[in-house]
């Protein structure tokens, strides 16, 4: 099996699910009780939120668990809204965020707050001129990802930190969900940053678990609200084997993070490469501006992504339509069309999506089958006899 | 630069008489505790100052050590040469290589017990000082508040060079002062009265009370957690548990409520002072400051210290909050302090406790309970532990958690 759509979800690592197995196992106490079972479990937790803590160089303080990604993309949204409408009512997002993001915006848009969507250029790349053009005086929020998770482009987050720099009060999210292990915290979360998401599963950790960067002093309003729970910014019994997990998941993947990206920038390139030599096949992906070294996301012409999903099953190869949120829906990409990119090449989209458990032995294989597809595919659609 | 020695000053030792010889045995004993983990040292102390021979062992972990003794005015980190002019020449320009760029001003101060060496002190200060003016034209010779000093010491054996003086902990030697109990509750003040007490050369011992289920186990590895904090200053600390719980519950089923607390702590001092005669300790000390709370009035004081005979010192009596957190901040015991367990202290403590209770009232609830009784159940249970710097008390699944995240 070639397991080429790590951006999906990635297989949980077995020292990870041993970690899970032990917590569950011995740390099963509610951290909240005051008993001895609930001490461990106590320590158990903040030993796993100051160990992550510790591998981002921030606070523990400043690190909130969640159940993934999409809650904190919620949380960061609404929250600021809800912690922040006093001070105005708008806010900025690309228009090539996670739907997590997009649909909590046009949530807000609906309870009547205004919404700008920045646009991207024909690369996928938002700019921070038209960052700076969107700010108003009643802006809260400005939310741009770091990773675009369907054709991988890495967001000038430096620029428009330094566009944010004078306006210290905005809330800078950037949904950091597809950066962690691509030797990319260095662009991707400068000082300016004040919230960043994380998703446990896209690191080899367990689903259902994530957390959220917020920086000391910036204030969020829950929302899930309860017990109390997280400084009662986050309420919910606290998933201690989950979170233990993520916290060994994120060290391990964080372990010579430099080589390993490096390694699936190799291996990116040299599927980049021969896909470029193919007539019909469109790439979609950066093959210039920064690009995160596991997303390759491409078109050939006439076949459906989701024929082409299919074609490569049968040789054991598993690939996504752009995102794996949409493909089940049916809807085209969000990121293509706000490239605009025309509908129909769009829907033939398919993203390889890599990561540290990926072989150049495996890219070779895939470099073996894929021409082979391609040639019954431009065979089919009478482009070679 | 790698030093060879530490000269290691004495602290108001040295206008202690007679006492001398004690002091100082007392103060090598300390020293060596304190340094036991660096096999290759060698420490001779000497009339008026301390020899540490590094042997090669690392300047800055014995420095950082050395720091906590008490009894040390100050110490300098030393280099031992060949008495030889050119030798000395050269390692004084290595020397004030290092400091130059951070200082403007120097002098040097030579010293010379073999007077056999071929240049005087006068000589050798006018010779290393025109040699650094040559060398660092940017410094300039300062006698009085030099912004540093390079000594130079010539002696039987060698020249000693150093040009760095650290502030040591000051005090007395621990031990030289007796010994005697600290009442240790988990506060912020109880540790801060123990360090005070070490540097005025008190060894202490700790008496905590406890009281399960009212107190949890966690306030106990708490109050030991404290005490390792403590150890540093003198090697280990014996921490003794009283079981309180028998006490506390009889005096609150029998005694009226504005009362509670003096009888209670009527107990305590009570049951502290049993020990101090125990254990030959002369003395007690705790962490009262004067009208902090309803049982530090000086009212309080005076129905509480009714029980015993020993002298009872309050370090951190005059002081305000601020002052002592400030200490417990210095010596790291006050995010510990501030843990939030219940302790003997505040469990049972009435809404409304007299703030100015009278001594006879006290007596007489007192004499319905069983005291004696009371005491010596109390007194058949103490545990005693020997508490060690890196013994770790409130974290014991480290070793788990840390194995499997």
């Amino acid at each position: 099996m070639i397991y080429f759509d790590n951006s999906a979800t990635t297989k949980i690592d077995p020292q990870v699910l041993q970690t899970y197995q032990t917590v569950a196992n011995q740390f099963w106490g509610n951290p909240s009780s005051l008993h001895h079972l609930g001490d461990q479990a106590l320590q158990m937790l903040q030993s796993a939120r100051q160990q992550i803590a510790d591998l981002m160089h921030c606070q523990a303080e400043e690190i909130f668990f969640t159940s993934g990604g999409t809650e904190g993309d919620n949380w960061v949204l609404k929250g600021t809204a809800m912690a922040k409408q006093e001070f105005g009512r708008h806010i900025i997002v690309s228009s090539i965020e996670h739907p997590a993001v997009l649909n909590s915006a046009k949530q807000l848009e609906k309870l009547g707050w205004d919404v700008t969507y920045l646009p991207v250029d024909a690369h996928g790349y938002v700019h921070a001129e038209d960052v700076k053009k969107a700010l108003r005086k009643d802006t809260v929020l400005v939310s741009v990802m770091g990773v675009n998770n369907e054709i991988g482009t890495v967001q000038p987050i430096r620029e428009i930190a330094e566009v944010l720099k004078d306006r210290p009060t905005i809330h800078f999210h950037v949904d950091a969900v597809q950066t962690v292990g691509k030797n990319l915290f260095d662009q991707v979360l400068p000082d300016r940053v004040d919230f960043a998401t994380f998703s446990g599963h896209k690191f080899h950790g367990p689903r259902g678990v994530g957390f959220v960067y917020i920086k000391k002093g910036r204030k969020l309003a829950p929302l899930i609200t309860g017990g109390g729970q997280e400084r009662n910014w986050r309420s919910g019994t606290e998933n201690v084997p989950a979170i233990a997990a993520m916290s060994k998941a994120f060290r391990l993947v964080l372990t010579d993070e430099a080589q390993k990206a490096a390694q699936q920038m190799a291996m990116r390139q040299k599927l980049l490469t021969a896909l470029q030599a193919m007539p019909d096949i469109t790439i979609f992906s950066p093959t210039e501006g920064p690009a995160a070294p596991h997303i390759l996301c491409f078109a050939l012409s006439g076949v459906r992504g989701e024929t082409m999903v299919h074609a490569l099953e049968e040789h054991d190869i598993y690939l996504s339509t752009t995102s794996a949120c949409s493909s089940r829906t049916g809807d085209e990409s969000g990121t293509l069309k706000a490239m605009q990119v025309p509908e129909k090449l769009a829907t033939s989209a398919v993203r390889i999506s890599l990561d540290d458990q990926n072989t150049m032995a495996e890219v070779d294989q895939f470099l073996t089958v894929f021409p082979k597809v391609y040639q019954r595919f431009q065979h089919m659609n009478g482009r070679v006899d | 630069m790698q030093y060879t020695e530490i000269t290691v000053r004495y602290g108001e030792l040295s206008t202690k008489g007679k006492n001398r010889r004690e002091f100082i045995g007392r103060l090598n004993g300390n020293v060596t505790k304190a340094l036991r983990e660096f096999p290759d040292l060698h420490i001779y102390p000497k009339r008026d100052r301390m020899h540490i021979a590094l042997n090669g062992t690392n300047s800055d972990q014995v420095m950082a050590k050395l720091r906590q003794v008490f009894g040390i005015q100050n110490f300098s980190p030393s280099i031992c040469i060949r008495k030889d002019i050119d030798t000395l020449k050269e390692t004084a320009v290595a020397m004030m290589a290092e400091l130059a760029p951070k200082i403007k001003t120097f002098k040097v101060n030579t010293r010379r017990s073999d007077h056999n060496f071929e240049l005087d002190t006068n000589q050798l200060n006018l010779l290393l000082g025109d040699l650094i003016l040559d060398h660092f034209p940017n410094l300039k010779a300062k006698m009085k508040f030099p912004d540093a000093t390079l000594r130079v010491e010539v002696r039987q054996d060698g020249i000693y060079l150093s040009s760095e003086t650290i502030l040591g902990a000051g005090g007395l030697p621990v031990g030289t002062a007796g010994k005697a109990m600290l009442m240790l509750s988990g506060g912020i003040d109880s540790p801060v009265a123990g360090y005070l007490a070490m540097k005025r050369g008190v060894e202490i011992e700790m008496v905590h009370f406890f009281s399960p289920p009212y107190t949890s186990d966690r306030a106990l590895a708490k109050a030991k957690a404290l005490t390792a904090k403590l150890a540093p200053y003198v090697g280990t600390i014996k921490f003794i548990e009283v079981p309180f719980t028998e006490i506390q519950e009889e005096v609150k089923r029998r005694v009226p409520e504005g009362y509670l607390m003096t009888v209670q702590r009527r107990f305590m001092l009570r049951l502290a002072t049993a020990l101090a005669e125990k254990r030959q300790a002369l003395a007690i000390f705790n962490g009262e400051s004067v009208g902090q709370v309803a049982s530090q009035t000086l009212e309080s004081m005076v129905a509480i210290n009714d029980v015993t005979a020993l002298p009872v010192i309050r370090p951190v009596a005059t002081m305000d909050k601020n002052e002592i957190i400030k200490i417990a901040e210095n010596i790291d015991t006050f995010d510990l302090s501030i843990l939030p367990f219940e302790d003997c202290c505040t469990i049972f403590a009435p809404p409304r406790p007299k703030t100015k209770p009278r001594l006879d009232k006290a007596r007489f609830y007192e004499s319905q309970l069983d005291g004696d009784v009371l005491m010596a159940r109390a007194l058949a249970g103490i545990k005693i532990t020997e508490v060690h710097s890196t013994d770790d008390f409130l974290n014991t699944d480290e070793s788990t958690i840390q194995s499997v995240l």
